[in-house]
């Protein structure tokens, strides 16, 4: 390397320095500010130690996400990883059930027919003027028991092939348990279904009229105005929103565990109480539902950067 | 045996309106215009600022549906019955002043989607047809762009040619150069006068009145929900009849 190379070499890296240094925006009350936020740290762990008396045990965390299978010797997911499993599986179908919901409800909420609009504005009313408990139980008890049951669930997929019964509980968890999950996730994707439903009327009611005029002139009908023209814009505008609550649904799936549906915080709720653990338990589930939820926000970053990349 | 489409002419306007009245509640807005456009006529329409001109224009295609009268488009009734009106709309093209291009697809999707959608056509067809039209307009090259990254009045042109695309008989324009800034202007009003110069139907509010006394057939004057007047440029622009049009003329001319 000839000198003249090294120094627009150090040039190059000092001015990259430099565009980071404005970027970052650093300076003394930075400095002061995580001083002071990492003094505020140390003083608290410090009492929590002191005036706790605590015996911390992590060990029990491995313990309760794998097993072994006695039988097979094999190694399994225990207790808290199939909570885990249970509270993916919510968040997964919930966040499709729950769009589906939104999309025609939101559809419903800005139709030109009164007896749409109505269904869709009751529903959105009792959803939000409920707590989240009472309606939990309510749709539990009164309506997925009364319209699970006689589908005969159960009965249907005892008559499965074993690989059928595979599939189910992947998709689905435990056999044993699929009616408790169902209703379940028709509580959580009926409350957050509520909630998308006003984002995606909000999102419909954004796109201006013109545009449905210009589809209009050009023969489209009612239908395909929707599904090509509004949809697309509505959506793209209220996608962080919506990131917003699928969120918040992820983490309202705890209720579930209310009526027993054995996802992360019910399994963890167990472990609590069997094993006096209380915190690791606590800290550890709390830092998986960060997971999923911030895996959330980045999914929802990425489609809006997509978004805006075309047209926007 | 050349007779045929001249009698048709005389037979059969493209355009029927009879006594089309509309009302925005108790607003009176169209207080019974009668209209007749023969096909390959154009008519521009002026007329001061809430005459109505844009609720005329509109109510051509069923944008806008009228309370009374009867309007007819190449022998399509508009009714309350739906099939009239997608007739009627298959048969019209229209332009607005804001463009209202879809901006979430790019200018050939704008041109495509319609086609594939209410004219049956496969991509491909719907592709090269999208393709030929923004040859004529004079903008292929921004094909794969979206609307956004075009000029004023690029976007205006590939709105006219998302119409064309449908191959309408008639084409409506509602103030398409309002909106342009004034360097723009000549871009849009040359591909009108072309689809003029192509034998297009049209009608075609604005007040370019030098596209008018160039393109026009006739010039109709409406102010206040009725049609003042309804003359040939010449008479139009030397010797209006009315004392509203003489003062929107002397207004409009001034600057
Ligand atoms: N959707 C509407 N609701 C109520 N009034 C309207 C509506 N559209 C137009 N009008 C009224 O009708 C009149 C004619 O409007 P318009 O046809 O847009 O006029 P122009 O295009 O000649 O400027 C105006 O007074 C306007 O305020
Ligand atoms: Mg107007």
């Amino acid at each position: 390397m000839t000198s003249s190379e090294q120094a627009t070499g150090t040039l190059r890296a000092t001015t990259r320095l430099q565009e980071l240094r404005r970027r970052v925006h650093f300076d003394w009350l930075d400095l002061a500010v995580i001083m002071m936020i990492g003094w505020a740290i140390w003083w608290f762990v410090d009492r929590i130690d002191g005036t706790l008396k605590y015996r911390w045990d992590w060990s029990i965390i491995p313990r309760f996400l794998v097993k072994t299978d006695l039988k097979t010797g094999a190694t399994v997911p225990n207790v808290l990883l199939e909570g885990l499993f249970t509270t993916l599986r919510l968040a997964v179908w919930g966040l499709l059930l729950a769009m589906l919901i939104g999309l025609v409800m939101g559809m419903a909420r800005t139709s030109k027919r009164l007896f749409l609009r109505l269904i869709a504005g009751t529903y959105v009313m009792l959803v939000r003027n409920i707590p989240p408990l009472v309606f939990v139980f309510i749709v539990v008890f009164f309506v997925a028991s009364q319209l699970l049951t006689p589908l005969g669930i159960n009965n249907a997929i005892a008559r499965m092939s074993p690989e059928a019964k595979a599939w189910m509980s992947i998709l689905f968890g435990p056999p044993r348990l699929i009616e408790n999950f169902l209703s379940g996730l028709l509580c959580l994707s009926l409350f957050a279904g509520a909630y998308v439903t006003e984002i995606v009327r909000a999102g419909i009611e954004s796109v201006p009229r013109s545009q449905l005029e210009a589809g209009e002139s050009l023969v489209l009908t009612r239908w395909e105005i929707m599904r090509f023209i509004v949809m697309p814009q509505a959506l793209r505008k209220v996608l962080p929103p919506l990131a917003g609550q699928f969120i918040q649904m992820v983490k309202d799936s705890s209720l579930v565990s209310l009526v027993s549906v054995q996802e992360l915080s019910f399994m963890a709720m167990d472990i609590q109480v069997s094993t006096q653990k209380v915190f690791e338990v606590l800290i550890f589930t709390g830092g998986l539902y960060f997971v999923i939820c911030y895996g959330l926000s980045l999914l929802f970053g990425y489609l809006e950067r997509r978004a805006l990349a075309g047209g926007g | 045996m050349n007779r045929p489409e001249n009698d048709m002419l005389q037979s059969s306007p493209a355009i029927e309106m009879i006594d089309v009245h509309k009302w925005f509640g108790n607003f009176h807005a169209l207080k019974g215009v009668t209209l007749s456009v023969g096909a390959g006529e154009r008519v521009v329409i002026c007329g001061p600022s809430g005459s109505g001109k844009s609720t005329l224009i509109r109510s051509i295609n069923g944008l806008e549906p009228h309370d009374a009268g009867r309007i007819t488009v190449n022998g399509f009734t508009l009714t309350e019955n739906q099939r009239d009106l997608f007739a009627v709309r298959r048969e019209v093209g229209m332009v607005f002043q804001q463009f209202n291009l879809f901006p979430h697809l790019t200018v050939l999707e704008n041109c495509v989607l319609a086609q594939t959608r209410s004219r049956g056509r496969t991509r491909e067809e719907a592709e090269s047809i999208a393709m030929e039209y923004l040859h004529r307009v004079r903008i292929p090259e921004q094909a794969g762009k979206y609307p956004a990254r075009l000029s004023g009045g690029q976007q205006q042109r590939v709105a006219i040619a998302r119409s064309l695309c449908m191959q309408p008989k008639v084409m409506l324009f509602d103030e398409p150069t309002s909106a342009l800034d004034p360097e723009m202007i000549s871009e849009v009003l040359d591909v009108m006068t072309d689809l003029a110069s192509s034998g297009m139907t049209m009608v075609c509010v604005t007040h370019e009145m030098g596209f008018a006394r160039r393109v026009a057939d006739r010039i109709v004057f409406m102010d206040e929900g009725i049609i003042v007047e309804d003359d040939v440029p010449s008479r139009f622009f030397e010797s209006p009849t009315s004392a509203r049009a003489r003062q929107f003329l002397s207004q409009i001319l001034a600057h």
